[in-house]
């Protein structure tokens, strides 16, 4: 009786239009949807631990056209800086998260905004999800004035810490500010992300052990997406249960591409944390579309085919739409307005960062010091002298 | 009646350990600031590897005073990242040849953050311990870190040679807002110092960036850091004698150089020796002669002016003897 009734609205909508007649129809009232479902969602591999992330979860309306809006305007803002990046708009490194956005999006589901977050370069995702709009993501990716001097890898925003350039360096940093949380007795944890690259880097290792030792508030993860840069897991790791490698620190290995998976195993992590019991190691087991950085096509180490069957059947957006859909939450059109709306909104985001002017020079050497007088810093040459104020 | 308030002065020195003052400076700031911490190995149950954080874990506790696991590049970054998170942490490093092992987040998260965020976030640290040579402790554990340290910007790089400066120094350190590197000396850490009044109190602080003239000369300029500085004064008392008067300064800090002060120096001298404990090549006094010979001085200056950088002997092992080579330096 659903579609019945859509088909009437949309013949009587067409025949409103061409009577010239403005009418705002709806077919179906937000009373016809479900408010919420219960669903069904994959095990973890649990490792040192007696308990588990809860596999019967409860997802509302609201929660999945959340979701669902956030993450399509993801996919779509990477899709937008691929086609500016290749117009020469955005210059330098540009690693893209289309594929991943489960991860970004069901992790900050299951925390606060007073909580921390630390991740590498494929930071566009959680830059957005921590609070950065996407009007300053373009413009910074651009190399605009607004916010910040390091493009794509290092956007910041009030407890997101980038957007880190070197493998690694930042879990040591993420454990750190788990120690801030600690020390200030504040209830907060950090959320520290790695790549299954990254995995191997000695550095995690140290922090893996101090985290233990101090019993720090952090979720160590590992978005573990097959290829660091082009090197599968099985040629870089001796041990691919990335969920493991914590030896000490007890783990979760989760589906990557499932938002709700996602925001279970976080909830669980999160509870640990805040219980005082330490560290945890979350797994997410999720992929990447695109290549390692844009100058990499991304299909020397793989196959097109891989790339294909992960989006016909794994990908993030499309599992949830059809959860949504076959659970009577949303409407195909309701959907489709979304996806309209997002578009116009990064089409228009675009537009404002590509004709923002750029930085003039003045700026160049601003902020080397914070709350500093102004210093004279050297030019390129001894008499060319550039003002630095904080 | 100057006799009178000249004792009454002297009663108010006091003779303190290197070693002694950056203790207090240390003890002064955790007491001041709940937010500062020191964490390195060995600082806390230990005393401190060269007892400089000595009685601190004792009065601070575990929380403000941690012992870490024999990780620089893991402790190193977990000290930036608390600094991120709004804490002022204090990290030592045994020997700053450790800190190598850490030197990724010493300069690609601690120094260029700032910049990179374009102001949004500030990294208060410090990063201290020993620098350069000790006694006999052969290559691994003898080099001078100063040159490498303050060719980054974002950085300040402070070398304090006495008590004094390591009091002063210190606390401004701590309180400064930017990452600093702290580069003291081992062989310095037993010397005791008069200290004044004034430097004893709790709010004493030394200017980051501004160097110190510890002897007044009009015949030649020696400059140094460090260590080297009481040479320096050694060995100008014994060139006073042979009628030589030289103006040693104290850099008191690498980055930013008080470039000023020693133009203005070698303006009424012209003649320029530097003196330091690290390689000569791209060193602390290659800077310091580059920088003049591009600077304010020589364009306004019509006498040319002689340069000579004494340093350690490049070999490996950095060992620095300082055997009156002032004497060799051509008039």
């Amino acid at each position: 009786s659903g579609k019945m009734l859509s088909n009437i609205s949309n013949v009587l909508r067409a025949c409103a239009q061409k009577n010239g007649a403005a009418v705002v129809m709806s077919a179906r009232t937000y009373a016809d949807f479900t408010t919420q479902a219960t669903f069904e969602i994959k095990k973890c591999d649990l490792f040192k631990l007696d308990e588990a992330p809860a596999t019967q979860v409860v997802m509302t309306r609201d929660e999945g056209l959340q979701y669902y809006r956030t993450m399509q305007t993801m996919r779509r803002m990477e899709l937008k800086a691929d086609q500016l990046y290749k117009q020469k708009i955005i210059r330098g490194f540009c690693h893209l998260y289309d594929g991943q956005e489960a991860c970004a999006v069901g992790i900050e589901a299951a925390i606060n905004l007073t909580d921390h977050l630390i991740t590498a370069y494929r930071a566009h995702g959680y830059t957005y999800t921590r609070g950065g709009t996407f009007n300053m993501q373009i413009v910074l990716l651009r190399g605009g004035i607004a916010k910040g001097k390091g493009g794509s890898m290092h956007m910041y925003c009030k407890n997101f810490y980038g957007g880190n350039g070197i493998v690694g360096a930042q879990v040591p940093l993420g454990a750190g500010v788990a120690l801030a949380c600690k020390y200030q007795e504040n209830n907060q944890l950090c959320v520290c992300l790695y790549g299954d690259g990254a995995a191997n880097q000695g550095q995690i290792f140290e922090t893996y052990n101090m985290a233990a030792l101090w019993k720090l508030p952090v979720i160590f993860i590992c978005e573990n997406n097959r290829y660091g840069m082009g090197t599968s897991v099985e040629r870089a790791a001796a041990s691919t249960d990335y969920y493991k490698r914590g030896e000490f620190i007890p783990g979760l290995r989760v589906d990557g591409m499932d938002v709700l998976c996602v925001r279970e195993a976080t909830r669980f992590a999160a509870d640990h944390c805040r219980s005082g019991k330490g560290p945890i190691l979350m797994e997410l087991q999720t992929y990447r579309y695109h290549g390692h950085s844009m100058s990499d096509p991304g299909v020397s180490y793989r196959t097109r085919e891989e790339i294909q069957e992960v989006r016909s059947k794994s990908d993030p957006i499309s599992m949830l739409k059809d959860r949504m859909l076959s659970n009577n939450m949303a409407s195909v059109e309701e959907l489709k307005e979304i996806d309209v709306e997002v578009r116009k909104e990064i089409e228009d985001a675009a537009q404002f960062a590509t004709t923002d002017p750029e930085p003039p020079l003045e700026e160049l050497c601003n902020h080397i010091f914070s709350n500093n007088p102004p210093v004279e810093v050297r030019g390129t040459n001894p008499w060319s002298k550039l003002k630095s104020v904080s | 009646q100057n006799a009178v308030s000249a004792l009454r002065r002297r009663e108010f020195h006091r003779s303190v350990t290197v070693r002694d003052a950056l203790n207090q400076a240390m003890d002064e700031e955790l007491e001041r600031d709940e937010r500062v911490f020191l964490m390195g190995e060995e600082v806390a149950q230990y005393d401190g590897a060269y007892k400089v954080s000595r009685g601190l874990w004792k009065k601070y506790g575990d929380k403000r005073v941690i012992d870490t696991p024999i990780s620089e590049m893991g402790f190193a970054g977990i000290a930036v990242g608390a600094a991120m998170a709004g804490l002022r942490p204090i990290c030592e490093f045994m020997t700053f040849n450790f800190s190598m092992q850490a030197i990724d987040q010493v300069i690609n998260s601690a120094a260029k953050t700032y910049y990179m965020s374009a102001g949004l976030q500030p990294v208060p640290i410090v990063f201290r311990g020993p620098n350069g040579a000790s006694a006999g402790v052969a290559a691994q554990h003898s080099q001078c870190f100063a040159a490498w340290y303050a060719h980054c910007p974002g950085l300040k790089v402070v070398s304090p040679w006495n008590s004094e400066d390591a009091k002063g120094l210190l606390k401004s350190a701590i309180r400064d807002d930017n990452p600093v590197v702290f580069l003291e000396n081992e062989l310095m850490y037993g010397v005791p110092f008069e200290m004044s009044e004034e430097s004893q109190s709790k709010d004493f602080t030394i200017p980051i960036g501004k160097a110190k003239i510890e002897r007044q000369g009009n015949h030649v300029t020696v400059v140094s850091h460090s260590r080297y500085v009481g040479h320096c004064l050694d060995a100008a008392a014994v060139l006073a004698k042979e009628g030589i008067e030289c103006e040693v300064i104290n850099l008191r800090t690498i980055r930013p150089m008080d470039v000023e002060s020693i133009e203005t120096s070698v303006m009424k001298t012209n003649h320029l020796v530097t003196v330091e404990g690290g390689w000569p090549q791209f060193g602390v006094g290659a800077e310091i002669c580059a920088r003049i010979m591009e600077g304010e001085w020589h364009v306004s200056s019509q006498t040319s002016c002689s340069t000579q950088r004494l340093q350690s002997v490049q070999n490996p092992m950095q060992k620095f003897k300082f055997c009156m080579c002032l004497r060799e330096v051509p008039d």
